[in-house]
């Protein structure tokens, strides 16, 4: 299995997802500079979290200008498998690689705590370790978090079932009061059509650990370490 | 700035005619405009410690785990495995009050610069911060900016916030404390300090482009402010936390090589301190050429460049034979690059701008013949212990008054807004342990971390308040199962020319040695913010203490949530004191009596007892009380492991809510083989309660329920800033 994690100027959680990488023994990633214009043969992309070129423009619009964008476009349009967290979803709806966009949280601040994810469905290879329906916990820290896109977008992804992760309760119940950033539909994350491309705002990375307070996301790296 | 120089404009610079008179004799004639900046600068509280520092120097800074105590960056002790912490807290009181936002966030960007300086990647933020009085109207406005900047710049940098303080009291109402301290670490072997060495070797400047930006801002921080303080707002720096997450990265790939002899960032008073701290420090002389300064804006002059405090820029003094290596790796994070001037054997700071020499001054009478004051100061008489008081309401009604009132109050609002999970090694986040644990990436060592002082003791009596704060401090680390290390303060007080206001000083830093001593904790960095006064009504003497202490294995590091079916037990002495407790002064609206004393004695005691406790793993939960008392802690750790809590002990309410030292609440599933043990150690000890159902549940039957106490706890900082 060879994962590449994309360093963006800015970027500020490569570390944390290398540590669940190695933990779902996902391989030994490699740190991949944004301004390469070519990408190492890699079974996995990962877009992490961060404030990529300090994110003063609209979050993730420069860096998905950045030279390794075309170079994972071309990565995405033969079937490679990408997943961008956090600012890395917000990279991948700015490149065109996943629809809608991520507008400013509803509540006008930023918001750091964990939340609650409703797993839409586990046949894929992000989520097969998980079962459908299965409610995981995942820490969120971000600004910008506010799922948009047009009500035909939105009927469409959710007719060709690709909402990965919805916000919810506990006790998965798919509530107001869980979406706490104000997204369309509860909508935490997505998928491309071909089901390989997977964006979402929470941070399974930070709970890969016991210690760190849970294991929830744990598995969707172990589900990972299957590609190579 | 065309005004020729003299005492008049001096007097304008912050110095006094005496200062000047000492300016005159070093230079043997009157100084330049530029001249006259460095020396106002240099000379200035912020920079000199001028009033402080000979009581400074009282305090106890070795011990054998400390690496470098105060004169550093930051503080630097080993902590084990090969590695060391390296630590500070430091102040952006004055600018957070004027422009609050960028105040609290180049504070925030200040303080991570003094860390990764010395080549540590910082891996925690935390900040005690003081406002005003909640129903202020602009304690709203600077506080939604301070956790907006605290946020904005922590969050965006990468580094986790994971703990700090906030007090309420209309003291700051014109003087809000924006206190930050950052926490890193790195391998004992690959330190970096700022003497500069080599004659003739590059002195390199990199980061941000020099703007207009804050020039004089240390001079600002040096004075009272008056009505007319938001006119100075020019004076505040502007922070851009991308480029500071850039410098990080940049710094640390080039400190994995050989090529810095020396660095230094550019903080209160930007150039001229890092220049002739740099030199000075290395016996020196350093020669500058401005017209290399990557700068912002056209027309800037001398004064301008080295007066600037434009934020995230470092000073280097770098091997020759690597300057081009270095380039290149400050090209690749896109950050300016300028060879700005070389060391020389001369002693003196020479700089030059537009081919004519702007400043030149002998650097060790800059040094050596700075202002160095025993300012009068009058012992502070602490109040009468306070009599008996009745109790109007009852223990219920007293306690949701208590964990609602605003110092009390959960703080979620703040810290939901602060990433406090960015880095993956976040143990006890925010309110789940007494102080924040952060695990060492690729170890099983974590650091535990916290900020502590209770500015209602304080000044009451500040030597017992300064002792307290060093005290809670190590209390707070040694709940968690830390063996607390040592302690950076922050001493934040009012117009050290008042003898009042400097007896409070004098008074505090005597406290804090003494706990420092008798608690093996030195202090290994700090700062001092004086003047904190608007229209001559002072703070709260606040000297804020930020503590780090050590876990071998981040495994056994226990938080305050309690499970059902354990035992609580209190260990330690209960008098019932209420004498500035906050019961005293929310429930019957007094601020009185002495605060309670603290014993070094009995605090050691009982504090390496719970320690025992937590290695042998004889308790799995333990929370120190301090604020509101004995109930308000035992209601904390109700709520934080969402499990009610059925009283056994009967007792008034001084002992609910009195805030004697020296105590823990402690929870088990073994109370008889603790309590043989604590017997054994001669530690007081006492069963409270039993951990069940869903409500506090009093020995009468009365009960509150979880859902109101939590609801209670959760809505006043919505509410306040709604």
């Amino acid at each position: 299995m060879r994962a590449g994690i994309v360093v963006f100027p800015g970027t500020n959680r490569e570390r944390d997802m290398a540590v669940a990488l190695r933990r779902g023994n996902a391989g030994a990633p490699m740190m991949l500079w944004h301004a390469e214009t070519d990408l190492p043969p890699l079974d996995l992309v990962v877009l992490p979290g961060g404030f990529s070129h300090g994110d003063y423009l609209r979050s993730g619009a420069m860096a998905a200008h950045s030279p390794i964008m075309a170079a994972i476009r071309r990565f995405a349009e033969a079937g490679g498998y990408v997943l961008g967290v956090c600012n890395g979803f917000q990279i991948l709806t700015e490149a065109g690689l996943l629809p809608g966009a991520l507008l400013r949280n509803a509540g006008q601040r930023f918001l750091s705590m964990d939340t609650y994810l409703r797993v839409e469905r586990a046949d894929t290879v992000f989520t097969n370790r998980y079962a459908r329906g299965e409610t995981i916990r995942a820490p969120m820290a971000h600004g910008d978090g506010n799922f948009f896109a047009d009500a035909t977008t939105l009927d469409r992804l959710e007719a060709e079932g690709r909402v990965a992760f919805r916000y919810a309760e506990a006790d998965g119940s798919v509530t107001e009061a869980a979406n706490r950033n104000g997204s369309q539909r509860n909508i935490a994350g997505v998928y491309s059509e071909n089901l390989r491309v997977l964006g979402l705002m929470p941070h399974p990375e930070d709970l890969v650990d016991p210690l760190l307070g849970g294991t929830d996301g744990l598995p969707m790296f172990e589900a990972l370490s299957a590609l190579g | 700035m065309t005004q020729p120089v003299s005492l008049a404009l001096a007097r304008s610079f912050g110095l006094t005619p005496d200062e000047y008179d000492r300016v005159l004799a070093i230079l043997g004639r009157v100084p330049s405009l530029t001249e006259l900046g460095i020396f106002s600068v240099m000379w200035s509280e912020h920079c000199s410690y001028k009033s402080s520092r000979v009581w400074l120097k009282t305090l106890p800074t070795k011990a054998p785990w400390v690496v470098h105590g105060p004169g550093e960056n930051a503080g630097v002790i080993d902590i084990g495995d090969g590695l060391v912490a390296v630590f500070k807290m430091e102040s952006h009181n004055h600018p957070s009050f004027i422009e609050p936002y960028q105040g609290a966030a180049t504070g925030v960007g200040g303080i991570l610069r003094d860390v990764f300086t010395m080549g540590a990647r910082p891996i925690a933020n935390l900040n005690a911060l003081r406002f005003g009085d909640p129903a202020n109207p602009n304690t709203r406005r600077v506080m939604d900016g301070v956790v907006r900047g605290i946020g904005g710049y922590g969050n965006c940098v990468g580094v986790p916030t994971v703990g700090g303080e906030v007090n309420f009291h209309p003291a700051y109402n014109g003087n809000p404390l924006v206190n930050a301290m950052t926490v890193g670490v790195a391998p004992r072997d690959r330190i970096f300090l700022s003497a500069a060495a080599g004659i003739g070797n590059p002195v390199v400047y990199v980061g941000s482009k020099t703007g207009r930006d804050g020039i004089h801002g240390a001079t600002m921080a040096s004075a009272e402010f008056d009505k007319d303080a938001e006119e100075k707002r020019p004076t505040v720096q502007v922070g851009d936390p991308f480029v500071e997450k850039l410098l990080i990265e940049a710094c640390l790939e080039l400190m994995a090589t050989d090529a810095i002899i020396a660095i230094q960032d550019m903080g209160a008073a930007g150039l001229t301190s890092s220049s002739v701290e740099m030199a000075g420090k290395g016996g020196v002389g350093i020669d500058l050429d401005l017209d290399a300064v990557p700068q912002r804006e056209t027309g800037m002059t001398a004064y301008d460049m080295m007066l600037s405090e434009s934020q995230e820029r470092m000073l280097m003094v770098l091997r020759p034979d690597r300057q081009a290596m270095a380039e290149a790796i400050f090209r690749k994070w896109a950050l300016d690059f300028a060879v700005i001037g070389h060391l020389t054997d001369t002693g003196r700071i020479t700089v030059r701008h537009h081919g004519a020499i702007e400043a030149d001054i002998p650097l060790a009478p800059l040094a050596d013949q700075a202002p160095l004051y025993h300012r009068p100061h009058t012992p502070p008489v602490p109040p009468p212990v306070l009599g008996p008081v009745p109790d109007p309401v009852g223990i219920g009604p007293a306690l949701l008054t208590l964990i609602g009132c605003p110092d009390l109050c959960s703080r979620r609002w703040i810290w939901d807004q602060y990433d406090s999970t960015v880095g993956g090694q976040t143990i006890k986040r925010p309110g789940a342990a007494d102080a924040a644990i952060v695990r060492i990436e690729g170890h099983a060592l974590a650091l535990a971390l916290t900020t502590d002082c209770t500015p209602r003791y304080c000044a009451a009596d500040p030597r017992q308040g300064g002792a307290q704060a060093v005290a809670e401090a190590w209390r707070n680390l040694t709940a968690t199962g830390a063996t607390p290390l040592a302690v950076t303060d922050n001493l934040n007080f009012g117009n050290p020319e008042k003898p009042a206001i400097m007896g409070q000083l004098v008074a505090a830093i005597e406290g804090m040695g003494e706990a420092c001593r008798a608690l093996d904790f030195p202090v290994v960095s700090g700062n001092v913010s004086l003047y904190n006064e608007t229209e001559s009504d002072p703070i709260l003497p606040t000297p804020a203490i930020g503590a780090v202490g050590v876990l071998t294995d981040a495994a056994t590091a226990i938080g305050i949530a309690l499970a059902p079916g354990q035992t609580i037990i209190l260990l330690g002495q209960t008098t019932g004191w209420l004498g500035q407790s906050l019961w005293l002064r929310e429930i019957l609206g007094r601020e009185a009596g002495a605060p309670p004393p603290v014993d070094l004695t009995a605090e050691r005691r009982n504090g390496d007892f719970v320690r025992g406790l937590i290695e042998q793993r004889r308790i799995a939960a333990c929370h120190d009380i301090s604020d509101g008392g004995l109930l308000v802690a035992l209601t904390e750790m109700a709520l934080a492991g969402n499990v009610g809590v059925t009283l056994t002990a009967e007792a008034d309410h001084g002992f609910w809510f009195g805030e004697d030292q020296a105590r823990y609440l402690v929870a088990t599933t073994s109370p008889e083989a603790l309590e043989q043990l604590a017997a054994a150690a001669g530690i007081p000890h006492r069963r409270i309660g039993h951990a069940q159902g869903s409500a506090l549940t009093f020995a009468d039957g009365t009960s509150i329920s979880l859902q109101l106490l939590r609801s209670t706890h959760e809505a006043t900082l919505p509410a306040l800033m709604a």
